[in-house]
């Protein structure tokens, strides 16, 4: 099978395993019903015991599937009427990150994603999906277009990371992110952030300033790559998988440390499996969060926002410790 | 074995070593200093007079914060606010604890950013140092707490907030909690500067990652010291991903200032002198009279 990871191998060989069976019974007509049921109780509870206690490093594989739906996978399915915009009207038009308009069940709102390739051919396209300033501005541009016109943002955040290149720094990569994560401190109108892949870095958190902040139950946030904090702490990028349980990366983690609102459960084996299926939870929360945020009036939409980001920090004064609730 | 002691005994140096060349260029520290860049020895109390810039290329040698806010503020100005606060290690990362204990102990800091209140030239304004001798003076939640709390002490009392950053980035060991500092400091600066805030950020070396993505880009101002190093993402990771080398020059203020990134590259020297006259010019009201 095409994209298999690792942890769940026992699983496809079981279900090979009882496929094969299932060809034989009807092949010779000796009668194994017994036997496939037995396994096919064994694969119930080995799929248990492997979807429900995933690792953080397991977590990781899924959040890197290359099959793992993509910005542009979801958008036809929670919404109608998009619109695509491109330019950030000073350079160019970066790929790695789309927008536009749409309608979420008939209200206008502005939707703006990183956006990968599944293939080599869409990946150098998209460049991985990791974005130059102007996708950052890009965005920028469409969130004050959002403020404008009063729609509520909603924001996908899918990146490795914001990309380490020679032009990327000539023209203010730094300056692109730090501007975002400014602006969007700001904005008058409702936002809501959605990680659905890879959380990488500032890349991730330039998208990523909102009144609301999910996280698809497999996917990661990051301060930066379990590859990168290992090869930087301990010299040895092969204690990534180490560095990815002691960094608290995953949904569940995020949730304990009150960063995000809402872990939004994953199809058994990750949201690859059925992007249908995948986007009906999506679609749950989004609608509860606006349902949540369109009553709010502008200033209790900052404040609000402001709260959020303002209560994260953990230290201790004077020996105490201290570890604000939002 | 008893072999084993002869055939060591045998192999005794009979000479005296004489120190290699690089170790006889080595100078006792504390009294001299070498500049990195063109080799030249001073002394060291010439070199502290002249600002820590080698008298004779103009290198710039990094200022820790105490050393920062004795040179930059008026004499006996500067009052700092929470000292106290410290990183209680919130993911329980292995090794940090004794990282961060032997970081206060060699720099006599509690956290990798200095706050408080002083003059500049006698213009009053908030004023955040970051020091690289501590953890790079990456950002964590202390780092960003205070410098949050210092934005909004600006805020309060309506006066100018200057930072002075050098930085490797965000701090690895509190993970995400470090990566939203990012947002918080940010957004304490959008609310400060809605209020008409004056932000003056003068970036030193080195100025990187979550650091340099955040509030050391939202000046009013974007000023930076000559030569020091600023970018999002490290040379060898960027010359990795390329598969090409970089120019020597890159990523140093004076690349970005050709690159429309920066206002001014201002020399040591002449730093009180400049952010005073922006000040000023800030502090003057509107209303003349012709």
């Amino acid at each position: 099978m095409v994209g298999e990871l690792e942890f769940e191998k026992p699983v496809l060989e079981l279900k090979k395993k009882i496929a094969e069976l299932k060809e034989f019974t009807a092949k010779t007509e000796v009668d194994l019903t017994e036997e496939i049921a037995k396994l096919e109780a064994r694969l119930e509870k080995l799929e248990r015991d492997i979807y429900e206690n995933l690792k953080p490093w397991d977590r990781v594989q899924i959040a890197r599937h290359p099959q793992r739906p993509t910005t542009l996978d979801y958008v036809p399915l929670l919404f109608t009427d998009f619109f695509e915009c491109h330019g950030d009207r000073n350079f160019g038009d970066d790929e790695a990150i789309v927008g536009g308009i749409a309608k979420f069940h008939g209200l206008p709102v502005t939707i703006i994603g990183h956006q990968r390739g599944k293939d080599t051919k869409e990946n150098i396209r998209r460049n991985f999906g990791m974005p130059h300033p102007e996708g950052y501005r890009k965005a920028l541009r469409l969130m004050k277009q959002a403020e404008k016109f009063r729609r509520p943002i909603i924001t996908f955040i899918d990146t490795k990371g914001a990309y380490p290149g020679k032009a990327a720094e000539e023209r203010g990569q730094s300056e692109a992110i730090a501007r975002n994560l400014f602006e969007m401190a700001g904005l008058r109108v409702p936002v809501i952030c959605i990680v659905i892949g890879e959380g990488g870095s500032g890349g991730a958190l330039a998208l990523g300033v909102g009144n609301h902040l999910h996280m698809l139950e497999n996917s990661t946030y990051s301060v930066i790559s379990p590859e990168g904090a290992a090869s930087i702490l301990w010299r040895d990028a092969g204690k990534a998988k180490v560095a990815a349980e002691k960094m608290k990366i995953t949904a569940p983690d995020l949730k304990e440390l009150d960063i995000i609102d809402e872990i939004i459960p994953e199809v058994k084996g990750g949201a690859h499996k059925d992007t249908v299926l995948q986007s009906k939870a999506i679609e749950e929360v989004l609608r509860r969060s606006l349902k949540q945020l369109l009553p709010l009036s502008e200033e209790e939409l900052i404040a609000q926002r402001y709260n959020k980001y303002r209560a994260i920090g953990r230290y201790t004064v004077a020996g105490e410790y201290i570890e604000i609730q939002s | 074995m008893l072999k084993d002691l002869f055939t060591k005994n045998t192999k005794k140096k009979k000479y005296a070593t004489i120190p290699s060349t690089r170790l006889q260029q080595d100078v006792p520290e504390g009294i001299m200093s070498k500049c990195p860049q063109c080799k030249k020895i001073m002394y060291s109390k010439e070199l502290a007079k002249n600002l820590k810039v080698c008298l004779e290329c103009g290198y710039h040698y990094p200022m820790n914060a105490r050393e920062r806010l004795e040179s930059f503020l008026d004499e006996g100005s500067f009052s700092e606010f929470d000292q106290d606060m410290m990183s209680g290690n919130p993911l329980n990362f292995p090794e940090y604890i004794e990282k961060l204990e032997q970081d206060r102990k060699k720099t006599d800091i509690n956290e990798a950013v200095v706050v408080g209140k002083g003059l500049v030239d006698g213009h009053e304004a908030v004023v955040a140092v970051m020091d690289s001798t501590f953890r790079m003076g990456s950002m964590g939640s202390v780092v960003g707490e205070k410098i949050t709390r210092a934005i909004e002490k600006a805020d309060e009392w309506s006066l100018p907030f200057i930072i002075f950053t050098a930085s490797g980035g965000a701090r690895m060991q509190e993970g995400v909690l470090s990566l939203m500092q990012m947002a918080k400091t940010s957004a304490a600066l959008k609310k400060y500067s809605n209020n008409g805030g004056l932000i003056i950020t003068i970036m030193t070396h080195p100025t990187t990652g979550g650091v340099s993505a955040s509030f050391a880009s939202l000046g009013d101002y974007n000023l930076a010291e000559p030569g020091a190093l600023i970018g999002f993402a490290g040379r060898r990771i960027i010359e990795q991903t390329i598969r090409e080398k970089l120019p020597s020059d890159f990523q140093t203020a004076e690349f970005l200032l050709k690159r429309g990134q920066l206002d001014a590259v201002i020399p040591r020297a002449e730093l009180r002198e400049k952010i005073a006259n922006i000040l000023d010019i800030h502090e003057s009201g509107g209303d003349v009279e012709w």
